[in-house]
């Protein structure tokens, strides 16, 4: 019975590797999955480890350290490019939530209905993941392997989220699905980014849908087919009857696998010009 | 090295002092709290996030306590409701505040709501209702709606919302006992136990249906440090049996070989603290032999389906049969006849107190605290299981956080009873949410078809109704459901032609019982949505329908009885005339500009019979006054959150001629306070409520007698002494010469009131209740019609309640049924294995309740104490049905399944667009 709660990360490394530990940082998702069984034996908490909790910028882009929460986020001082992400924290359980849950434990803890997902998506952002012998970079989706499976291995931390730079008046959003207001599991997420070339066209488009998947996916092929498109198209634009087809909805206490492609393609709408709205704000 | 502790040895600061203590690995900071650090403030309703209630602040920031490893407070500030309202003085302005607008009725989400309350007013010190909304949506609340919170937040700076009442009947004063419930000091179930005190474990079925064997659970206990004791059905000295109601005894404390739901308990591990909480359900010796499960009345009617009670071949429970005039006739002689089939689902009842108790033995006797809305009623459960009499048995009710009607059953009093009895040491337990949700009961889930017809002049003319209720494996208040339905599946409504039936069947489902209309609200969504099908056929408003066929003083109802006063549905109509009339209009205009949001507004009503159905209900009230000039009030009626303490001692104090605050409560605890009855049927207000007005009544003949005074004389004490002033004169009567009774009163009152009905014939003709109360609801809604979404935008609610006795407790009354039933209309749905926790099972949020309008109607009722009517149950069953006809106005499309989600209100939209 051991509760470890190191200051460095240099401290990390061993108790990761004994491998006994189960690492905590908010306890969001570690105490409810507990349901009525025993506590973990041991608790690796990796919240106070130094240079882990905090968002750092420079010409390459963001970097998101692993204990970051989700009050941290909404706190931080960032460009449009992250309000759908800024959206999302605000929407994550309640404010009880965002104030311990971390960014980096909604990934790892690969939830098809994790809030993160879809704007970290849009966001084109990478994990690091630490552990003793060095750091390897993957990509959101290299990381998330299926419905909680992920690409970490016995001895490693996600230690930071990496967001590249994102191109020049990007614009984002993200809309969320549930039967009520607060405390809500999605039923259906789409997070949106967007930006315009000098034209006022659509320059570019990224579009990712949550809970739709095992793993939270883009639609690349509908972000493709948008470019060029004046932003007033997005309220009417006509999708392709392919548009949707990378998402397999599944039917469960929430909603209809029918409902959810159905819902799927009004929420993607409304992402679009919500993040589009922003332009004149 | 810079290597944190691995020591258990934590050191924060807890509301203002410096604090140390040693948790185990894991130990969530709820835990450490309450049961190392005494701040039993912090309550604990799910343990996974869901509902708020262990709200703390951490370094400022609001936290739930039971998603924090403890360790992980360490150096950190950690303050709790109790020593905010002690040490902030704006914390200290929110409990008035709170107190003031009884923004707390049961009590037990409050820390909740508090400590978040206190997060944001520390930044922002004057919110606004939707800064309140985001700051405290994290919090859930069954009882109040919400509104009255949000209320309370706002007003923290001002406090300008005092009640001002007097305490007489009918005027709008604080709670009389919220002072508790706002300072973090309320005790409720869990909140009694020493934290030394052995803990129970119940061990459950997995499986709906299920074959079991025990393993060597001696060889358990032996093998298992800390455990202390297993009990089993072997242990259960009396008959292994319970139930709520004669002839329907058959739920087994411990299931003895077959398991007939899932949750259902087949074994108690006793230990001690440390090691229960470490304790694995799954190293407990018990094989499982899992059987084919009836999950639907539809599988347990099928002729070939097994019986799940072998006296029942059936598996037919009960039914219930209410037959006036000749339907058959009337529906052929109706101009248009209107049909529907409707489904609804299991509801839990989602208190945030899931429950608890403790247990400890007395010489030859056990005293049971626990959560609780019948104390007597579990003492006669008690009885039976442990073949003891009564006088061996005390039930000391804690504060109950909220019931519903699931507390009137007994849950963990038995565990507790035969712990202490096999151990011989005190004993506790408090159930998970998940054991909660899986083992209490729920709502019967219902599949309702009716036939209605009305002229062409818009009279009702001929009603058939017939219901199957899903009653889940043991039969619970199941009776009462079936009896309940047929007589009130009318509505409040004059139907002189009138035949239902409905049935309650057993399947492997959690046993349905009491919740909040017993029935009545499924009857209603089936009644109420024909009735505006009806409306709409013959091109007459609803509402102006609803009028033309509203029950009156004179008319019989549909079990033949007459009331000549005291129906007040038609007023509760006229007095929503404006309200409909402008929403209709604003509905009309809104939609009118088109696009995918659209707007209805509905129109539904109820009416409750309070009270037993044609059965003896008694209250008994006690009153006393002490030598040194005290007045004691035994309030046995439980104050479950919906305020029976402060309505009774209102009605008391009336009777008695004393000031309320004058009144000292003692509770129901069965030692020492006569039978106040279940809390349960909207019973209290009216039957209790009637007993207190005749004990007051008493007192004060007996206190007048002393002196000779006339009726109008003013009593008071003070000093030990008794002041009765007649006219002119002051009597003084020195209290320490009279001789107390063996209660230590030197005078005394003891009365009882029971509701004069009489028994339903075979085709349930007669008087069933003595009083009936109605309500009107007006629902208004938004619907996108992308997305199947449905938002409540606002409510008007009139109710006639006879008497307001406290039109602030009517207020928080109306308001909490209204969010249950928007809950029930639009998201709530019990799933066994599926929705067992607050995550996946919705209850609505602060974001989700509008604001409601309460229209108080007072057409006094020639039974109850100053004519007031009963109110409990009637607040929510017009709810989902006028949400669903709100929903059609929208919309134009019908919803005959609840909940109506945003999925199913999607597939009707779309099946209406494409049908």
């Amino acid at each position: 019975m051991s509760y470890y709660a190191p200051t460095s990360l240099g401290d990390v490394w061993p108790l990761l590797a004994e491998g006994e530990a189960r690492v905590v940082a908010g306890g969001t998702d570690l105490f409810p999955t507990q349901g009525d069984g025993p506590p973990p034996s041991a608790l690796l908490d990796i919240s106070r480890v130094d240079g882990l909790r905090g968002i750092d910028h420079d010409d390459d882009g963001w970097r998101i350290g692993g204990a970051t929460t989700w009050s941290d986020i909404v706190a931080a001082p960032l460009p449009p490019a992250f309000d759908g992400l800024k959206a999302a924290a605000l929407q994550v359980g309640s404010v009880q939530i965002q104030n311990v849950g971390t960014l980096a434990g909604n990934l790892c803890n690969a939830s098809p209905a994790a809030d993160g997902v879809p704007p970290l998506l849009t966001l084109e952002a990478e994990v690091a993941l630490t552990s003793a012998g060095g750091t390897r970079r993957l990509t959101l989706t290299n990381f998330l392997r299926g419905v909680r499976q992920t690409a970490l291995v016995p001895g490693e931390l996600l230690t930071a989220l990496h967001i590249p730079r994102q191109p020049t008046g990007a614009l984002s959003s993200f809309v969320k699905l549930g039967s009520r207001r607060y405390l809500v599991i999605s039923i259906a997420m789409v997070a949106a980014q967007i930006w315009l070339d000098e034209a006022g066209r659509i320059g570019g488009v990224r579009v990712a849908v949550g809970a739709c998947s095992p793993v939270a996916r883009r639609l690349f092929g509908l972000e493709q087919s948008l470019i060029g498109l004046r932003p007033s198209d997005l309220v009417s634009f006509s999708m392709a009857s392919d548009a949707l087809d990378t998402l397999s909805p599944i039917d469960d206490v929430r909603g209809s696998a029918e409902y959810r492609r159905a819902a799927v393609e009004r929420l993607i709408r409304d992402a679009l010009g919500q993040a589009v709205e922003r332009s004149d704000g | 090295m810079d290597k944190a502790s691995n020591t258990a040895t934590t050191s924060f600061t807890l509301d203002g002092e410096a604090v140390q203590c040693d948790p185990a690995t894991g130990e969530r900071l709820s835990y450490s709290l309450r049961e190392r650090l005494s701040s039993r403030d912090v309550k604990i309703g799910c343990n996974a996030g869901d509902c708020g209630a262990c709200t703390v602040l951490v370094d400022g920031a609001a936290v739930c306590a039971c998603l924090m490893p403890t360790q992980q407070a360490a150096g950190r500030r950690v303050e709790t409701q109790a020593g905010l309202v002690r040490d902030d003085p704006i914390a200290a302005r929110l409990a008035e505040s709170f107190q003031n607008h009884q923004a707390a009725q049961c009590g037990i989400c409050t820390p909740g709501m508090m400590v978040s309350a206190m997060a944001l007013l520390r930044q922002v010190p004057e919110p606004t209702p939707e800064q309140v909304q985001d700051a405290l949506g994290g919090v859930l609340c069954r009882c109040t709606g919400y509104r009255k919170i949000i209320d309370a937040v706002v007003d923290t700076a001002a406090l300008a919302g005092a009640p001002d009442g007097s305490g007489a009947v009918g005027s709008a004063v604080r709670r009389v006992d919220g002072l508790a419930k706002v300072s973090g000091t309320e005790a409720f179930g869990d909140d009694i136990a020493p934290p030394d005190t052995l803990v129970l474990r119940v061990i459950r079925s997995p499986h709906a249906h299920a074959g079991f064997v025990l393993g060597d659970v001696e060889e358990f206990v032996t093998d298992s440090p800390g455990v202390e004791a297993v009990l089993t059905a072997a242990d259960v000295p009396g008959q292994n049996r319970f139930g709520v109601i004669p002839g329907f005894v058959d739920q087994p404390v411990f299931a003895e070989r077959t398991a007939r739901f899932r949750g259902e308990a087949v074994a108690v591990v006793i230990g001690r603290p440390d090691a229960m909480a470490a304790f694995d359900p799954e190293s407990f010796p018990v094989t499982w032999a899992p059987l084919d499960a009836m999950a639907t009345p539809q599988q347990a009617l099928h002729p070939d389906a097994p019986p799940l009670n072998a006296d029942l071949p059936d598996n037919v429970m009960c039914s219930g049969f209410v037959l006036h005039g000749d339907p058959k006739k009337a529906l052929g002689q109706a101009e248009i006849v209107v049909a529907g089939t409707f489904t609804t689902g299991f509801v839990e009842h989602a208190y945030i107190e899931p429950e608890a108790g403790y247990a400890t033995p007395v010489g030859d006797r056990i005293e049971i605290h626990a959560c609780t809305q019948a104390p007597v009623m579990d003492r006669e459960a008690l009885e039976a299981i442990l073949g003891w009499p009564a006088s061996r048995i005390r039930m000391v009710p804690t504060a109950t956080g909220g019931g519903f009607g699931s507390k009137l059953d007994v849950s963990v009093q038995p565990f507790l009873a035969l712990g202490a009895l096999k151990t011989g040491k005190p004993v506790r337990m408090a159930y998970s949410r998940r054991e909660s949700m899986q083992s209490t009961t729920k709502r019967h889930p219902a599949e309702m078809s009716a036939r209605v017809g009305a002229t062409a002049d818009g009279r009702l003319c001929g009603f058939e109704f017939h219901g199957d209720f899903n009653t889940g494996a043991y039969a619970s208040w199941g009776p009462t459901v079936s009896v309940r339905v047929p007589v009130h599946a009318s509505g409040p409504y004059r139907i002189a032609d009138y035949r239902a039936e409905a049935r309650a069947i057993h399947t492997n489902c959690p046993p349905s019982g009491a919740f909040r209309g017993f029935g009545v609200p499924q009857g209603a969504i089936a009644q109420e949505s024909l009735f505006d099908e009806l409306a709409e056929a013959l091109n007459i408003d609803p509402l102006e329908f609803r009028i033309r066929n509203a029950l009156g003083n004179g008319d019989e109802t549909v079990c033949g009885q007459v009331f000549e006063q005291g129906v007040g549905i038609g007023a509760c109509f006229e007095a929503l005339r404006p309200a409909w009339d402008a929403g209709r209009a604003d509905c009309d205009a809104f939609n009118k500009t088109g696009g995918h949001l659209r707007r209805g507004i509905g129109v539904a009503a109820g009416w409750y019979g309070c009270g037993n159905t044609s059965l003896p209900n008694p209250s008994t009230i006690k009153s006393g006054l002490l030598p040194d000039g005290t007045f004691v009030l035994h309030q046995g009626a439980m104050d479950v959150g919906q305020g029976a303490n402060t309505v009774i001692a209102q009605i008391f104090a009336q009777a008695a001629g004393l000031p309320l605050e004058a009144i000292k409560l003692i509770g129901a605890d069965t030692d020492v306070t006569p039978d106040g009855g279940k809390t349960s049927a909207s019973r209290q207000t009216y039957v209790s409520g009637a007993a207190a007005l005749r004990s007051g009544e008493a007192l004060r003949a007996r206190l007048l007698a002393l002196v000779n005074a006339g009726p109008e004389a003013a009593i008071r004490a003070e000093n030990g002494e008794l002041l009765i002033e007649d006219g002119r004169q002051i009597h003084k009567v020195a209290l320490n010469r009279m001789k107390p009774d063996t209660d230590g009163y030197v005078v005394a009152a003891c009365e009882t009131y029971d509701p004069p009905t009489d028994p339903l014939d075979e085709n349930g003709q007669g008087a069933p209740y003595a009083q009936f109360g109605y309500a009107a609801h007006l629902a208004t809604v938004e619907v996108d019609l992308h997305l199947g979404t449905v938002r409540a935008l606002g409510f008007t609610a009139a109710h006639d309640v006879g008497q307001a006795i406290n039109p602030l407790l009517v207020e928080g009354q109306v308001q909490g049924g209204i969010a249950q039933g928007l809950g029930m209309a639009l998201m709530e749905e019990y799933l066994p294995g599926r929705t067992e926790n607050l995550h996946d099972y919705l209850i609505p949020t602060i974001g989700d309740v509008p604001p409601i309008e309460t229209l108080i109607i007072e057409e006094p009722d020639a039974h109850g104490p100053y004519g007031a009517k009963g109110l409990g149950e009637h607040v929510l069953i017009p709810t989902a049905p006028a949400i669903l006809n709100a929903i059609y106005h929208a919309t134009g499309v019908r919803i005959r399944h609840v909940p109506a989600t945003p999925s199913v209100v999607h597939a009707a939209l779309k099946e209406a667009r494409h049908g």
